[in-house]
């Protein structure tokens, strides 16, 4: 009965994923150019040795990772900021509720506009804040911008998160560790954080690599130019640009294969609890 | 916790600061795009929040085009299906899994969990090459089956928690009373649940109406193209003249509805979103 419930959920999930996912590993093992579609034939691994060993690919990887760490641990600081905001305040905690959803609710297509308009020099009231003439035309300054579009849009999740985490801790515990003498940081992060912790770290797993699959910002942003592109942008291009569905699938089971081991490091080195666990103690 | 009166105003001062700086960052970006689709092309570039000659044409503009209206039905008709679809079949696996124990319930969560954090990107070259095959590229369906995959486990995971918080009592006094399990599903259970199915329905629609990556691999005309697809491909009378005033129009107008809608279900929203995520 209960699998008979669950089984149109699992076989629309698994035709849409697990099939593709082994079809992308048939289909990099081959070489197939959509310009050449009769050419095809078995070439072993050597997609993945022109994706490994082309500059583009590792440079892709890191502007990834950069924007990955440093946005998320921006959204943790800020987020944590927000979750005891929103937790603590004495007024108006309606209304910070309320608007910090608007980031959420917004399309993240038209938030990246946004931001590419206040950046532009002419239509813009951010661009010449830093005296630099466009932002968006430089890799760091074109990053940092990225990495800004992305915190904004997503640290209300991440304070919701956490608020659910804070909302979890002990009163009595905070009073007795302020009776015993603990000042404001102290209790912060010797008796909150503590407690929160299975809650910060499946925050920074959902987000973590969430923001690994970064692309709407930069194809909005900087469309990939000036070596802002990520690793999913880098996919993209491969396949309408260049159009080779071989290489193209080579690169989507090597992404496929970071996140998998960034789950397993998050599972394994930190104790995330991992997917199913959470169901047995309610 | 201090009784001096100075000291807690100087606190409440404070909070009203912060909270004052969070509405104001969370609402200058939108502010301004809602400025920009109210300018004319020639005030466009003053930098006023406050348009000087404010005009409505820009949004006569893009509702006089097909590429943007066509792009507003394409994205109504295929977030409304997906929702459908979803809140239907998630439901079913979330009763089961709230209520039922079966061997590999758990591992049913873990690929729920598995899914959420699947990279799109890796799906893109397989699903394009499929979906040309099968001749579902560029329709309808093509959005709605990736849409309705990326979108069940967020409706499990909501569904199945407000599903837990329906006391089980009232199934088995519906059972004693005669009721088939389809019945007590439809008659008891079903009407329960009616808050937490909107949330979830409400959340699957943003999933949906927000998706950028989808929409531009696997659509290439305006049959199928949803609306950020579609404002992403809008073009000026030349490289530079970038159309800013329509595309600030067009997403002035599909931004509105969400944030309507995510305002007034605002509490709703926020159990639901934290709903899978925090039980650990």
């Amino acid at each position: 009965m209960g699998w008979l419930l669950c089984a149109p959920a699992v076989l629309v999930i698994l035709l849409v994923t697990a099939y593709p996912i082994g079809y992308a590993v048939y289909l990099s093992l081959r070489r197939y150019d959509l310009r050449f579609p009769a050419d095809t034939a078995f070439v072993g691994l050597a997609n993945y040795g022109t994706v490994l060993s082309s500059g583009l690919w590792w440079q892709a990887l890191k502007i990834t990772m950069i924007i990955t760490v440093v946005s998320v641990a921006i959204e943790f600081v800020l987020g944590l900021a927000l979750a005891l905001l929103m937790h603590r305040t004495l007024v108006g905690r309606g209304l910070v509720r309320t608007v910090i959803l608007i980031p959420y609710g917004i399309v993240t297509v038209v938030a990246a506009f946004g931001w590419r308009f206040a950046w532009t020099p002419g239509t813009g009231y951010l661009a010449g804040l830093f005296g630099d003439a466009a932002p968006l035309t430089s890799q760091t300054w074109g990053v940092a911008v990225i990495i800004l579009a992305e915190v904004w849009k997503t640290t209300p999740f991440m304070a919701l998160l956490l608020l659910a985490g804070l909302a979890l801790v002990p009163e009595e515990l905070l009073r007795a560790a302020q009776v015993d003498g603990a000042g404001a940081w102290a209790r912060l992060r010797r008796v909150t954080l503590p407690l929160m912790k299975p809650a910060i770290l499946v925050a920074l797993l959902f987000r973590t690599l969430d923001g690994f699959r970064i692309f709407d910002d930069i194809y909005v942003l900087t469309a990939g130019a000036h070596d802002t592109r990520s690793v999913s942008i880098l996919g993209y291009d491969n396949l309408f640009t260049a159009l080779n569905l071989g290489v193209g699938s080579a690169l989507s089971v090597l992404i496929f294969g970071v996140v998998a081991l960034i789950a397993v490091v998050f599972v394994r080195g930190f104790g995330t609890a991992a997917p199913g666990q959470e169901t047995d103690h309610r | 916790m201090t009784s001096d009166p100075a000291a807690g105003n100087r606190a409440l001062l404070g909070w009203v600061t912060a909270n004052t700086v969070v509405v104001v960052l969370s609402l200058v970006p939108l502010l301004w795009l809602v400025s920009l689709s109210f300018k004319t092309p020639e005030s466009i570039g003053d930098g006023r929040l406050v348009p000087t000659d404010p005009t409505l044409a820009n949004y006569r503009g893009i509702f006089t085009q097909s590429l943007f209206t066509r792009a507003l039905v394409n994205s109504l008709g295929i977030a409304l299906i997906s929702t459908l679809l979803a809140v239907g079949i998630g439901g079913l696996a979330a009763y089961a899994i709230a209520r039922l124990r079966f061997p590999g319930r758990r591992a049913l969560v873990g690929l729920a969990l598995l899914i959420a954090m699947f990279p799109q990107i890796s799906l893109i070259s397989p699903l394009f090459n499929l979906w040309r095959q099968l001749g579902i590229f560029d329709t309808w369906i093509g959005l709605i089956v990736p849409y309705l995959t990326f979108s069940l486990p967020l409706a499990i995971y909501t569904l199945a928690t407000f599903f837990r918080e329906i006391p089980p009592d009232l199934e088995k006094a519906a059972a004693m009373d005669g009721a088939t399990p389809a019945q007590t599903f439809v008659r008891v259970i079903a009407p329960l649940a009616a808050p937490g199915t909107v949330t979830t329905a409400i959340l699957v629609f943003i999933f949906c109406w927000n998706d950028f990556l989808f929409a531009i691999s696997l659509t290439s005309t305006e049959s199928s193209r949803t609306a950020p697809a579609a404002i992403a491909f809008f073009t000026g009378a030349s490289q530079f003249a970038q159309p800013i005033g329509s595309i600030a129009a067009a997403a002035v107008v599909i931004t509105i509805p969400i944030i309507v809608f995510v305002l007034l279900f605002q509490r709703r929203i926020v159990a639901g979103l934290t709903s899978g995520a925090v039980k650990g």
